[in-house]
């Protein structure tokens, strides 16, 4: 049989997939192992032990300066920060997108200047942010929420601009006007959209959100990550990366989820 | 089907003048000309087809009724008045495809348009406006067939009964005239036969004005009351897009309206010509 014909079941695809992971977790502990023969000191490569016994004080005991857990306090304060950048992210292109989409002179007026700030890349304005905002949490978030959202924004209004020309004059032979039209045609199409360019997102969140936190903080996932690498400390490193990674598909899925759920009819005809 | 509950709308205007007229319309885009010197009237109660080759400019002319497009040159009457160049609820409109909203329930679909016109600024309606506006959503849904699919969402819903739900959209709104641009050209021919009887059956029981683009001449002939075709009369070989199509032919197939719907009182298709064309395109 072709290998274009090849339909693998799901029950294949789950044992198909993990195959090359664990082909990499077997790959490292060699690696791991053979380097602890030649240097039972070795730091570079940490064994599983290793790992555990490197991350065991940041998970259960609280640090001696501030008193808090270590990782969940920087979890926390990675997660916090990531939120309310997605959030006010999200929330901005949804409107933004929508209105540039739907009325031509919007469009025409904004369009331009959303193309000019997407092309900046966000790390270069990062001093400005951090001159005009502080050091403190604003200058991170607002990192974040203008790293992704003017590709966001470009995402959901060419979406909604190229909603079929038909239904556009369909509402209005049906009484909608500029509004109704917005409301009740184009936001909710725009919706399982939105979501979908919230996901695509997520990735540049996270560089965004560890490039602020590795310059500028004094607690968080990326923080911590950048400040233990001073000792070399690959047992907490790896852990924190496998963390990161973990959240990141755990939001990934969420949102797959809740596109599905809330917005059926945007996923074929099987609901 | 259903008998229509609420007044017919075109029954007023009847006996006054021409519901539409096309007075010297000219379409051009730069220097191509697409539709030049058209001067047609609508009677009200007539189903007008209208054919031609492709390119022939047949899309534009609708879409110059329907206020998509303003005409280049000449004047556009509705009900003796000039025409708003924009689309609006006294002019209804089936397409091809992507006539209803993939968002919406077949219900939401229909009641959509109440909506609009009684929440302007949430356009949604609840309790017992929200009631009311199902029930007569449910009637005109019942009256194209669709009375058992109320909760589909078009995507899935066949052809034909996408185009039923279109046609019931466009309907509850009570249009002047009704546009159909081509609106079973997508469909099977077996569908295409149901349909064709479907918008006959509504054209008498609204007493409806239609005008009709098509590009199958057994569809035009068999359904309208009268047949237009466009195409141009004049050519030059050397610039061809700088003569317009207008119509050359204008054929009226029944005296008028009321001497057509005399002779079908029955629910079925009376008319042997478009039994014929069903059962030929069914076969």
């Amino acid at each position: 049989m072709r290998w274009v014909n090849r339909q693998i079941r799901r029950s294949d695809a789950v044992l198909l997939g993990a195959v090359p992971i664990l082909l990499l977790m077997l790959v490292y502990l060699f690696l791991a192992v053979s380097r602890h023969a030649a240097n039972p000191f070795d730091k570079i490569l940490p064994l599983p032990q290793g790992m555990v016994a490197g991350m065991v004080p940041l998970l259960f005991q609280p640090d001696q300066l501030s008193g808090q857990y270590v990782f969940w306090a920087d979890t926390l304060a990675s997660l916090e920060r990531l939120g309310l950048g997605l959030g006010i992210a999200t929330l901005t292109s949804l409107v933004i997108g929508l209105v540039l989409g739907v009325l031509p002179p919007v469009r025409a007026t904004i369009g331009p200047l959303v193309t000019g700030i997407a092309v900046i890349p966000p790390i270069a304005l990062l001093p400005i942010l951090f001159i005009a905002l502080g050091l403190g949490e604003t200058a991170k978030v607002a990192l974040i929420v203008i790293g992704i959202t003017p590709v966001m924004v470009r995402d959901i209004a060419a979406y909604v601009g190229s909603l079929p020309r038909e239904q556009i004059i369909k509402a209005q032979t049906l009484g909608a006007g500029s509004w109704q039209i917005m409301l009740r045609v184009a936001l909710p199409q725009a919706l399982p959209r939105l979501i979908y360019a919230l996901r695509l997102a997520l990735g540049p969140a996270w560089v965004f959100l560890i490039s602020a936190e590795a310059i500028a903080s004094d607690i968080g996932l990326g923080y911590r990550i950048f400040l233990v690498r001073r000792y070399l400390s690959m047992d907490v490193i790896i852990p924190y990366v496998a963390w990161i990674a973990l959240l990141a598909i755990v939001m990934d899925v969420a949102l797959a989820q809740l596109s599905r759920r809330a917005f059926p009819w945007a996923h074929g005809a099987s609901h | 089907m259903s008998a229509p509950q609420t007044p017919a709308p075109a029954a007023p205007a009847a006996s006054a003048g021409p519901i539409l007229s096309l007075r010297d319309v000219w379409v051009e885009y730069g220097d191509k000309i697409v539709l030049e010197k058209v001067e047609l009237d609508f009677e009200a109660g007539s189903f007008v087809s209208i054919v031609g080759p492709s390119g022939a400019g047949k899309s534009s002319l609708l879409r110059v009724i329907l206020g998509q497009e303003v005409p280049t040159r000449g004047r556009i009457l509705l009900d003796g008045e000039l025409l708003n160049p924009e689309c609006g609820p006294d002019r209804g409109v089936v397409f091809q495809r992507y006539s209803v909203f993939p968002h919406l329930s077949a219900l939401g679909n229909v009641v959509f348009g109440l909506e609009c016109e009684k929440a302007p600024l949430m356009a949604r309606l609840f309790g017992t406006a929200r009631k009311a506006a199902e029930a007569q959503a449910a009637e005109m849904l019942a009256a194209v067939g669709l009375g058992d699919a109320m909760h589909l969402y078009p995507a899935q819903m066949s052809g034909g009964m996408q185009q039923r739900l279109a046609i019931a959209q466009a309907l509850l709104k009570r249009p002047r005239i009704l546009l159909l641009d081509e609106p079973f050209g997508a469909l099977d021919p077996g569908i295409r036969a149901d349909m064709h009887a479907l918008i006959t059956q509504l054209w008498r029981d609204y007493s409806l004005t239609i005008i009709m683009v098509t590009h199958d001449i057994r569809e035009a002939f068999s359904l309208g009351t009268r047949v237009l075709a466009l195409d141009k009369r004049r050519h030059d070989p050397h610039a061809p897009h700088r003569f317009g199509a207008t119509a050359v032919y204008d054929l009226a197939l029944r005296k008028s309206p009321a001497s057509a719907a005399s002779t079908a009182g029955d629910t079925a298709p009376a008319e042997p010509t478009q039994k014929i064309a069903q059962e030929r395109a069914s076969a």
